[in-house]
């Protein structure tokens, strides 16, 4: 029943609000209560969303998994204290740009694991050391980490790498060359050994 | 908690005008983050946001009553970044010359929609007072803010 009464205080509202944001994203850092930063990246894998805590980056994740979901849960595993903060995302988005431009074939950020441990760890840490370009075998990786039978396991811990592009799950391939099961779906998969193949 | 940004805007706007709203804002959310780990999952976040809003518009009041600038009407001085059709001068002036309790009242049951059991938590009375100071401000500024078509 007020809303016309009222509009005046809605006027030029959303510029008001990004300036406030910007700030607020500033005065956050300085304070030191923002404990996770994020923003998304387009990519030719589509929207990448790119999460950040103090240690390094803690999470990339694709649309298929639900941006808002994939942030509930970063709320609940690490911290509510989330913002949308491009800022201190700003290396690892030009290095994935990078990366995608086939100018890049490392990536060079900290990154946080904490939301991987035990087992599926293990398998993340080696993923790193899987080069660009070169692929290995669920069965290889399972060797690699000294449990030769946990074939399995091995896939369960890439499907749950929770930085995919960055930590290259996706170089972990079926021993009968085909691509196999991706976080981010077998098309993104493919996508990303053929820029790397290129 | 973003998603909250544009009604606690609104809210400050009305009870501290549009140049201080923006320093009463950028302080209850930065409050907001630092106390938001502690608030119960079921909390109504936004009136919750209110309520911080409330606490750092009479901070930022007592700010401006410290400096020497006279103030017995709401500034007109320009913010540095400000757009000036972000400022409805008719309404500010009603809302400034509102008694505080009043203003206040307005801001949150019209604006913010908050219960009047709240809002009296937050102005010290009664719902019954925090209702009355409602219902009369918002009277009042029908009367003098002439931009009004809702009547």
């Amino acid at each position: 029943m007020n809303t016309n009464l009222f509009d005046a205080l809605a006027t030029d509202e959303a510029a008001t609000l990004t300036r406030l944001h910007q700030r607020l994203e500033h005065d956050a850092n300085a304070a030191d209560v923002l404990d996770v930063a994020y923003r998304t990246i387009d990519t030719p894998v589509g929207a990448l969303l790119l999460a950040a805590t103090t240690v390094g980056l803690v999470r990339v994740a694709y649309d298929v998994e639900g941006h808002d979901a994939v942030l509930a849960k970063l709320a609940d595993a690490v911290s509510p204290r989330i913002l949308r903060a491009p800022a201190r995302l700003d290396t690892v988005a030009r290095q994935i740009d990078e990366y995608f431009a086939k100018r890049r074939t490392t990536f060079d950020v900290l990154v946080d694991l904490r939301l991987t441990d035990g087992f599926r760890r293990n398998v993340i840490e080696h993923l790193r050391d899987i080069a660009y370009g070169r692929r290995e075998s669920y069965a290889a990786v399972a060797a690699a980490v000294g449990s030769p039978k946990a074939v399995r396991a091995v896939g369960t811990a890439c499907a749950n790498n929770p930085l995919p592009v960055v930590i290259p799950c996706h170089r972990v391939v079926r021993s009968d060359g085909s691509t196999g099961q991706y976080v981010g779906g077998p098309l993104a998969k493919s996508t990303l050994l053929d820029l790397e193949a290129a | 908690m973003a998603e909250h940004g544009a009604k606690v805007l609104r809210v400050c706007r009305a009870v501290v005008g549009p140049v201080d709203a923006e320093d009463a804002w950028s302080e209850t959310f930065l409050s907001a983050l630092r106390g938001y780990p502690a608030l119960p999952a079921d909390a109504n976040i936004e009136a919750w946001l209110v309520t911080i809003a409330h606490r750092r518009a009479i901070d930022v009041g007592r700010a401006r009553s410290r400096r020497p600038v006279p103030t017995d009407t709401l500034p007109d001085r320009p913010a540095a970044h400000a757009d000036p059709a972000a400022r409805d001068p008719d309404l500010w002036t009603a809302l400034g010359r509102l008694p505080t309790k009043q203003r206040r009242a307005v801001a949150y049951h019209h604006i913010a929609g908050l219960p009047f059991a709240e809002i009296a938590e937050l102005l010290g009375n009664s719902p019954d007072a925090a209702r009355r100071a409602a219902a009369d401000g918002l009277r009042t500024l029908r009367k003098h803010y002439r931009e009004d078509e809702t009547a």
